[in-house]
């Protein structure tokens, strides 16, 4: 190599892995222990050791109803991404991909709700959905029709959804574009006259061409739907109603700075690690097994 | 000619759709925007109208009584310091990883990679022991730090791919010439790597600037909030207050949009960049 001398490369390398030891690996491998343990405070106190209790937390996670109500959420949540965020993004994109004029002006737009902090976003929502003259009910209102209670436990979770479904529309939808400029105009000619119909070409010559951009907007948007935290805390916090609408990330939070009960906070933790893992595991097995 | 028309039927439906999609996108803060000139109780009575009585009241209430600049104040230098902590860190540890061969590189490497399973909630609990065994909760710096730290990884990737992919000639020139490695460094690698170290800037400042759930763990105390914290208060708070809460999401669009309006290339190809490298 190039440099002879090889102390600098610890002043080099040195702070970046000093960051991710003292941040990341050692609070992960901490996080673990602490889940088999009963703390009875955050910092160790003396006579007030943390006790280990094995696997009690991990049995209390499968009976806890809210865990339960978090999980398929979550659950939820990345089904809806794939299909509105991914899918509407892959719409438009390849709309805007079919015009002439205006096609940056529609990608600073879209793109635009993605730079916005979804805390921001979820007190603009909150705005719309209040019962007392709220945006939606005075729409209502103006058609004669009764107001709607838009956060009852009916709908809450979907109406927490809409937002932030709606915020990255525009980031699939960037991704998607790039990917479609890559595909060269002459096979759409060559489609065209042989006379296949713009629609059919989305089918046989878009989607096939795009299958690896798509496959890493659903990673993405899957890995993505596990970490949502700050919008629904925002807009209906501590899962209201009734816990209803928790999602892992808020859950953990609940649990571990609401009611300060750190250990089972650090499990709950742990399984969002697992069900991410397991889930981009069995994304790119189905990824493979379809080539 | 049947086919001509069907086209330009086709266009417009388009069109129709497209700009129905950006409507859904503009409209909401058209419509936070102009509700934040009128008294709470014009908001709930007509808040599609132009304001009939138009008052700076909110603005006036969220800088007195919400200290939304100190937010601000506390937000940028929270922001800031990891952007610059993370440029920093990540371009030297790609160039070592990528200018030098050592035992252990491999697993260096491995460690980047794999921290990128690791969600901020894994980690968070017993950095938040840490933070307060040091006696830094409350400070802009119990943020900064595990901020720095989760950012790095995916930086370290996006230098990695661009320094491995630039020839070597200039550095070896220079270093012939008896320069030594950190003049090289600082010289000839961090100029040429503005493109990707402006990506980097941009979405660890981005990323930084609008996460609430690490300050809202990290920074308890009312008088230190950035602004994340202060708006989710605010919200929780002051929830029947229409106009202030119009007013302080529009505090907080206006700026990011005016920085959006200029930068808005580098800011979508810095958000996507990830993504894109695949």
């Amino acid at each position: 190599m190039l440099y002879k001398k090889k102390w600098p490369l610890l002043i080099f390398v040195l702070p970046g892995i000093l960051f991710m030891l003292i941040f990341l690996y050692i609070p992960f491998i901490e996080n673990i222990k602490n889940s088999f343990y009963d703390m009875t405070s955050i910092v160790s106190m003396p006579g007030l050791e943390p006790k280990y209790i094995g696997i009690d937390n991990y049995k209390t996670l499968f009976t806890d109803p809210k865990v339960k109500i978090a999980i398929l959420n979550s659950l939820k949540m990345m089904v809806l991404t794939v299909v509105f965020e991914v899918g509407l993004g892959f719409i438009l994109a390849v709309l805007v991909s079919n015009i002439k004029r205006g096609a940056q002006i529609f990608r600073t737009v879209y793109f635009f709700p993605v730079v916005i902090s979804a805390t921001a976003l979820g007190l603009l929502f909150k705005l719309f959905y209040n019962y007392n003259g709220g945006m939606l009910n005075q729409l209502l209102a103006s058609f004669g029709k009764e107001p709607v209670n838009w956060l009852k436990p009916e709908l809450a979770f979907i109406m927490v959804c809409i937002p932030t479904l709606w915020s990255y529309v525009g980031f699939y939808f960037v991704i998607m574009l790039t990917g479609l400029s890559d595909i060269s105009d002459d096979i759409y000619e060559a489609a065209d006259i042989d006379g296949c119909s713009k629609f059919k070409q989305v089918f046989y010559i878009t989607l096939p061409m795009m299958k690896t951009v798509i496959c890493t907007c659903i990673t993405l948007a899957l890995t993505g739907a596990l970490k949502v935290f700050d919008l629904p805390w925002v807009m209906v916090p501590k899962g209201a109603p009734q816990g209803l609408t928790h999602f892992l990330g808020t859950y953990m939070y609940q649990s571990t700075f609401g009611v300060n009960n750190f250990d089972y906070g650090s499990t709950i933790a742990i399984m969002i690690v697992v069900l991410g893992v397991v889930v981009s595991k069995v994304v790119n097995l189905m990824i493979k097994e379809r080539d | 000619m049947r086919t001509q028309k069907k086209i330009k039927i086709g266009t417009i439906l388009i069109y129709v759709v497209l700009i129905m999609w950006a409507i859904t996108t503009i409209f909401p803060f058209l419509w936070v925007f102009n509700n934040s000139f009128k008294p709470s109780s014009e908001v709930i009575r007509s808040s599609f109208s132009l304001p009939q009585e138009f008052t700076w009241m909110n603005y006036s209430n969220a800088f007195s009584k919400q200290n939304i600049l100190m937010a601000y104040r506390n937000s940028l230098l929270i922001s800031g310091t990891v952007t610059i902590g993370v440029m920093l860190f990540a371009s030297m540890m790609a160039f070592g990883l990528t200018r030098y061969r050592f035992k252990g590189k491999g697993i260096v490497q491995m460690m980047i990679s794999a921290s990128l399973m690791f969600p901020v909630f894994s980690t968070i609990i017993p950095v938040f022991r840490m933070m307060s065994e040091w006696g830094l909760l409350n400070k802009n710096v119990a943020v900064i730090l595990p901020q720095i730290a989760g950012n790095l990884s995916f930086a370290t990737i996006v230098m990695i791919g661009f320094l491995a992919s630039i020839p070597l000639e200039m550095e070896e020139a220079a270093y012939m010439e008896g320069a030594n490695v950190f003049q090289v460094f600082a010289k000839i690698i961090v100029p040429l790597c503005k493109a990707s170290l402006s990506t980097v800037a941009i979405f660890s400042f981005l990323w930084s600037y609008n996460d609430l759930f690490v300050q809202k763990i990290m920074i308890r105390d009312r008088t230190k909030y950035p602004i994340s914290s202060l708006l989710e208060e605010i919200s929780s708070k002051y929830g029947t207050d229409f106009g202030l809460m119009a007013a302080a999401v529009t505090l907080i669009v206006v700026p990011v949009l005016i920085v959006y309006i200029f930068l808005q290339k580098n800011i979508i190809k810095g958000l996507t960049a990830g993504a894109v490298k695949g």
